[in-house]
């Protein structure tokens, strides 16, 4: 038996998904302490911008040729859409009390969902994502990778160290983080702090995007509603990894994706509990983790203490 | 002399309250100039809405020739007013080099940032020692010092200066007025605000007195200074 390796492998790629959305709100939230819950909508519209791109090219065109086409056309729905968000939603309401954003952002959410089920060609029900042909790679004996999983296992890691290296080394990564630490006096160095809220909310969109396409790769389908419960996941994984943190929020997502691939293989196993495993339940463990490791680090995994932020 | 910085009739409110209620004064090129007053009595404000980070309510506020006023903060600092905050604001996460980096954000003559940094070492030692930890460390001198070093690092042809002996031991504060009497021998322009009437009209070539939100009293530092009003009321004397 091989279980627990390919309960990770395959707990590594959701994971990786969850990561790469998490970081869009955990950039957000880290630059202007919103919770962006329309977030999950972003990746949805990332989804339909790389469907429509898949849609235009000739039907014989391989896949690994379309792939960065799609990507881009993804990237351009999601940032468009997230900095529109921002600009128009979001920032007449920066010194309003905390519930009016996050109210704006929730009928957002619906208005998304509702514009795409509406006007999206066909998109009152799924629609076909296209998929790579053939086998899974066999990686050791008995241990598989999807080959669509490739994708992400591939796409998230360079996404991670990309941003990892703009943010700690750029001049304008730099300025991120002076705005994220303390916006007035960043101001007052010379940064324009509302170009730095537009590039965080990018920056999110563009992820989303990427995670998109390794949904749509992974289920061969998407639809309007699949932000909601992707979205919910990341922000779990977001708090999970302690929100403002990029690396904590990927490391909370592949967390989060381990234990509910875990929890699929091996919670059934248990005697007496054979009723509350397999994949029905995932969601549930997935949240009963989240509750765990907040009681024991409110902070999250890689969260600093709000103390410390002061 | 040309004044670098006229304020005419400048008014700030917090919601409906109003912080400062029409105060007016000038700081010529190359002078200090300081604005003391008790707490509340509106020079944080004041100093706030010079570089931007607060919209007045009235009033006019030129620098180096130009109205200023509604100007974002980030471009007036282009214009070559730098702000030290109250309470320091150094970016605790950031390393000492990186804040004083950001100090000079709008530079691009890279060798000029190099040598301003190893100035700013040279200035402050300790900074230079620290260079590659993460400023929250510093202690509050330290962090004082760091804040002073980082709002030169722009260049600016007037700096302000907003209770930089806030905190500091003896030692310390008297280190920060040399400092501040050095920067001024180079032909820095300086605006300051402090609690420290003694130290600040020693210095000041002019002094305004703000008592709720206007000024109740000017004079130059040494006239304030031996003030009996002044003594009485801000260096301890009855
Ligand atoms: N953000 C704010 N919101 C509402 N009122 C404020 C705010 N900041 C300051 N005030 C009020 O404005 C007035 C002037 O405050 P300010 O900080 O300018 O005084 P100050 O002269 O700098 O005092 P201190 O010497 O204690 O630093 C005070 O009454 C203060 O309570
Ligand atoms: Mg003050």
């Amino acid at each position: 038996m091989h279980a627990l390796p390919q309960t990770l492998v395959s707990g590594l790629a959701l994971g990786a998904l969850y990561g790469l959305i998490a970081i869009g709100y955990t950039m957000v939230y880290g630059i202007v302490q919103l919770i962006n819950f329309a977030h999950g909508e972003i990746v949805m519209i990332g989804g339909f911008g790389a469907l429509t791109i898949h849609l235009w090219l000739p039907g014989d065109t391989p896949l690994a040729a379309a792939l960065p086409l799609m990507l881009i056309g993804g990237a351009i729905a999601s940032v468009a859409v997230a900095t529109a968000a921002e600009r128009f939603a979001y920032r007449p309401l920066r010194d309003a009390p905390r519930l009016a954003p996050l109210i704006t952002a929730i009928g957002l959410s619906i208005a998304l969902q509702q514009l795409v089920w509406a006007f999206y060609p066909d998109a009152k029900k799924s629609r076909g994502f296209p998929q790579f042909q053939g086998d899974s790679f066999e990686l050791a004996n008995n241990i598989h990778i999807q080959r669509d999983d490739l994708f992400v296992l591939i796409a998230a890691p360079l996404c991670m160290l990309a941003l990892g290296l703009f943010v700690a080394r750029s001049r304008t990564g730099r300025a991120m983080q002076a705005t994220a630490q303390d916006p007035d006096t960043a101001k007052l160095m010379g940064i324009n702090t509302d170009r730095i809220i537009v590039l965080a909310f990018a920056i999110g969109g563009a992820f989303a995007a990427v995670a998109a396409v390794a949904q749509g790769l992974r289920a061969g389908q998407i639809n309007f509603e699949m932000g909601f419960i992707l979205g919910l996941k990341a922000f779990t994984a977001a708090v999970l990894g302690g929100i403002g943190n990029i690396y904590g929020a990927m490391l909370g997502g592949v967390v989060l994706g381990i234990a509910e691939a875990a929890s699929t293989t091996y919670i059934q196993n248990i005697p007496g509990m054979h009723q509350l495993g397999g994949g029905g339940w995932k969601d549930v463990w997935a949240f009963v983790l989240l509750i765990l490791v907040l009681l024991i680090r409110p902070q999250g995994l890689l969260g600093e203490r709000v103390a410390d932020r002061a | 002399m040309t004044a670098l910085l006229e304020v005419e009739n400048l008014r700030v409110a917090y919601g409906k309250i109003e912080a400062v209620k029409g105060i007016t004064f000038t700081v010529e090129t190359g002078r200090i100039v300081t604005l003391i007053g008790t707490n509340g009595a509106g020079k944080t404000t004041t100093l706030r809405t010079l570089s931007g980070l607060i919209e007045p309510l009235g009033g006019t506020v030129r620098f180096d020739g130009r109205s200023i006023v509604g100007t974002p903060a980030h471009e007036i600092v282009a214009l070559g007013l730098a702000h030290s905050p109250e309470g320091r604001h150094i970016f605790p996460r950031l390393t000492i080099a990186e804040n004083l980096q950001l100090g000079a954000f709008l530079r691009k003559d890279t060798d000029g940032i190099g040598q301003d940094i190893q100035r700013a070492y040279e200035l402050f030692p300790i900074l230079g020692e620290r260079a590659k930890q993460a400023a929250g460390t510093l202690s509050g001198g330290e962090q004082q010092m760091l804040a002073m070093g980082r709002a030169l690092m722009s260049r600016p042809k007037l700096l302000m200066l907003d209770e930089p002996s806030m905190g500091l031991s003896p030692i310390m504060m008297q280190k920060i007025m040399e400092t501040i009497a050095e920067l001024k021998a180079t032909g820095t322009t300086i605006l300051l605000v402090e609690q420290n009437a003694q130290a600040a009209l020693s210095l000041a070539d002019s002094g305004h007195v703000m008592e709720v939100g206007k000024i109740v009293l000017s004079g130059s530092g040494a006239d304030l200074l031996h003030d009996e009003s002044v003594r009485k009321a801000y260096l301890g004397e009855d």
